[in-house]
């Protein structure tokens, strides 16, 4: 009882990740444009907030860094894509390849660096709860603001006019401009947002959930939680939910580990990969469903007057 | 402020410019990093762009490195005309030097030559079976191939691992994860000897010169870049998708595959958790910096080649991280992309007060 409540609040832990990427792509790919650079920029970020730690002592002005770095790769992508027209895939891979190698380049100095140790945290009289206590509510906040920030973007998409006005520019720019609305700022400010949550997300990684620094040690959750965004037919919640799943199978890999299951520890490894690729072909199985989700103009350019 | 303006035809100035313009402005970020990390920019630069030609042996090692790249941006080129958006070249590359390696160790000490063709097409279907994954749930179940084919890599990566740490692990290599290594017979034939290269650059040549006469002599290469400019046309015309879409991805997994059986069975000589060396990933660069061209792409694999040697002689002659050669990849890339607007937009400044075409319009209300 008591391990499994633990094996829950670790999936939690590493559903965060996966939940706080997704989150910020979902805010970018309704506006119309995917960033397949999300790994880089987690990357970055992760060094970008590590480095911060180590300098400053804070996990706080780590994720801090983390968002900047992000937001910063994010507005140079949003530059490149939504004004000078690049192909989105292309550059969103070259911000992947850059970001990858641009890590392990900064992050040289930080390969042995230890991180100082990172405060309990525990909701006063929930975390005394017998079993669900320990593994619900003594988790790092950053876990709760994930279900808050999944909250909030419900809100704001559906019940706010900014919200429909991102969806609109997402649908169909051409209306959108025809109607007055600035669809390139309005782009760049949700790529940008994207950005940061990814760079939120890099630093989590680096500072909380593994606290060290290793060359590539985003191992491919930016391009999960890309896969995650499809999964959930662009809709926040269930964002949330899949990230959660993912979580859980990554927690699954180490728990059966610690079974001692007979199984080699590298086919445990690919399960979070293979479960991508299953669950991408269950969700893409109905193109019909796909396209009826999917914002409209995704992955097209849009240049005004032309 | 500047606006963008449509060119009625791509430029065929920048189509060429653009690249060499990329690369400057490369070289150009390159100095400044130098100066800030306080090295002479002289020397980086040298590192990078003239040890790599100065003598026969570096011009060997230049075209051990070319080799993979030119072959899996060969088949990285047919993808990306056809608009298919293979990005899992690494997985295909590993998966084919797994491939190969399984053939290799078959050898013993009686072997017969026949050993190598079969190493190469081994490597070559265990390449294309590893792509061809990509193409059926792209074609089944309509799973985007960006993403199942990234994943593949980080599959076949643990595939891999498995083997070199598991059942395939040298029991007389003192715990060490990797194959014994293979037999002599297994050697890809080297063109020069004392130096490294092998007839994997023959191949890579004349790979080359096949995509040329796929691409602008045949009935189905044509096809395939229809479907990739534009799918209305392409179905207009009869031309399948379907096919186009197994087409690319099974010519790029057999030519990903066979550079990694080169590999494993060229320079390595035994199967190490060290052979995904980036190649896969770095030729989706020389791919794009070569135009997609098989000629281009000659000229952009001794290029990021380059990049690779010039890393490595920076980090052992200047001190400065082997790293260096990811940035300036992905900068390559970058700026390539970004420079690549010229080709079908002119920039023109525009005053930000109203023209007077539209002081007139106002005027006449």
């Amino acid at each position: 009882m008591e391990s499994y409540a633990l094996l829950l609040g670790a999936t939690l832990s590493a559903g965060t990740v996966l939940a706080l990427a997704a989150l910020g792509l979902l805010i970018n790919e309704k506006a119309g444009i995917v960033n397949l650079g999300a790994e880089g920029m987690m990357l970055c970020a992760a060094i970008a907030g590590f480095a911060a730690v180590v300098h400053t002592g804070s996990t706080w002005l780590g994720f801090a860094a983390g968002m900047g770095a992000g937001a910063l790769l994010a507005a140079i992508f949003g530059l490149l894509v939504i004004w000078l027209n690049t192909n989105q895939y292309a550059t969103g891979l070259a911000l992947s390849l850059f970001g990858a190698g641009f890590s392990a380049f900064l992050g040289l100095g930080y390969v042995q660096a230890k991180l100082p140790e990172l405060p309990k945290y525990a909701i006063p009289g929930l975390a005394d709860l017998p079993v669900v206590g320990p593994a619900l509510f003594t988790l790092h906040p950053l876990v709760y603001g994930a279900v808050v920030l999944a909250i909030a973007m419900v809100w704001f998409l559906y019940r706010t006019r900014a919200g429909l006005v991102l969806r609109a520019v997402g649908e169909s720019p051409s209306s959108a401009h025809a109607l007055g609305y600035p669809v390139r700022r309005i782009r760049l400010m949700a790529v940008v947002f994207g950005g940061a949550m990814c760079g939120l997300a890099g630093a989590y990684i680096s500072t909380v959930y593994t606290p060290l620094w290793v060359e590539g040690m985003v191992s491919g959750r930016g391009w999960i939680a890309l896969a995650l965004t499809t999964f959930a037919t662009w809709r926040p919640a269930r964002v949330l939910l899949g990230a959660y799943l993912f979580g859980g199978v990554t927690m699954l890999q180490f728990h059966l580990q610690a079974t001692g299951l007979q199984v080699p520890s590298q086919v445990l490894s690919m399960l979070p990969y293979l479960a991508t690729i299953v669950v991408l072909v269950l969700i893409s199985r109905n193109p019909t469903w796909i396209r009826a989700n999917m914002p409209a103009s995704l992955g097209k350019p849009f240049y005004p007057g032309s | 402020m500047l606006k963008l303006e449509q060119r009625p035809q791509a430029s065929k100035f920048w189509t060429y410019g653009s690249p060499v313009l990329a690369l400057l402005i490369t070289v150009l970020i390159g100095v400044g990093l130098f100066v800030i990390l306080g090295k002479d920019p002289v020397r980086g630069l040298q590192a990078f762009f003239w040890e790599p030609v100065k003598s026969g042996y570096a011009l060997g090692e230049l075209a051990v490195k070319a080799t993979p790249l030119l072959l899996i941006a060969l088949g990285l080129a047919v993808c990306f005309r056809s608009n298919v958006w293979n990005i899992g070249a690494e997985g295909q590359f590993v998966i084919g030097a797994v491939a190969a390696a399984g053939m290799a160790l078959l050898a013993d000490k009686n072997t017969g030559p026949w050993i190598v063709p079969a190493i190469l097409v081994a490597g070559v279907l265990g390449g294309m079976a590893w792509a061809g994954i990509v193409a059926l749930l792209r074609d089944r179940f309509n799973a985007n191939e960006i993403l199942v084919s990234l994943m593949l890599v980080y599959v076949g990566t643990l595939v891999l691992g498995y083997l070199v740490y598991g059942p395939w692990k040298d029991p007389m290599g003192y715990n060490f994860p990797q194959t014994k290594t293979f037999e002599r017979v297994t050697q890809i034939p080297r063109l020069v000897q004392g130096m490294r290269m092998n007839i994997g650059v023959v191949i890579a040549l004349l790979g080359s010169g096949l995509l040329w006469a796929f691409l602008f002599r045949t009935r189905a290469g044509f096809a395939l870049q229809v479907g990739g400019l534009a799918p209305a046309a392409a179905r207009y015309a009869g031309f399948s998708s379907r096919k186009a879409l197994w087409t690319a991805l099974l010519i790029s997994g057999a030519t990903a595959g066979l550079a990694g059986a080169l590999e494993v069975a060229g320079p390595l000589g035994q199967l190490t958790p060290y052979v995904p060396a980036g190649y896969g990933f770095a030729a989706i660069i020389v791919a794009f910096v070569g135009r997609l061209h098989p000629v281009g792409m000659i000229f952009s694999s001794i290029l990021m080649s380059m990049f690779y040697i010039g890393g490595e002689l920076a980090q052992s002659r200047l001190g400065l991280p082997k790293a260096l050669t990811g940035v300036f990849q992905g900068l390559l890339l970058f700026t390539l992309l970004a420079c690549d607007t010229l080709v079908a937009y002119r920039i023109r400044w525009m005053a930000q007060k109203a023209g007077p075409a539209v002081a007139a319009a106002k005027g006449v209300r």
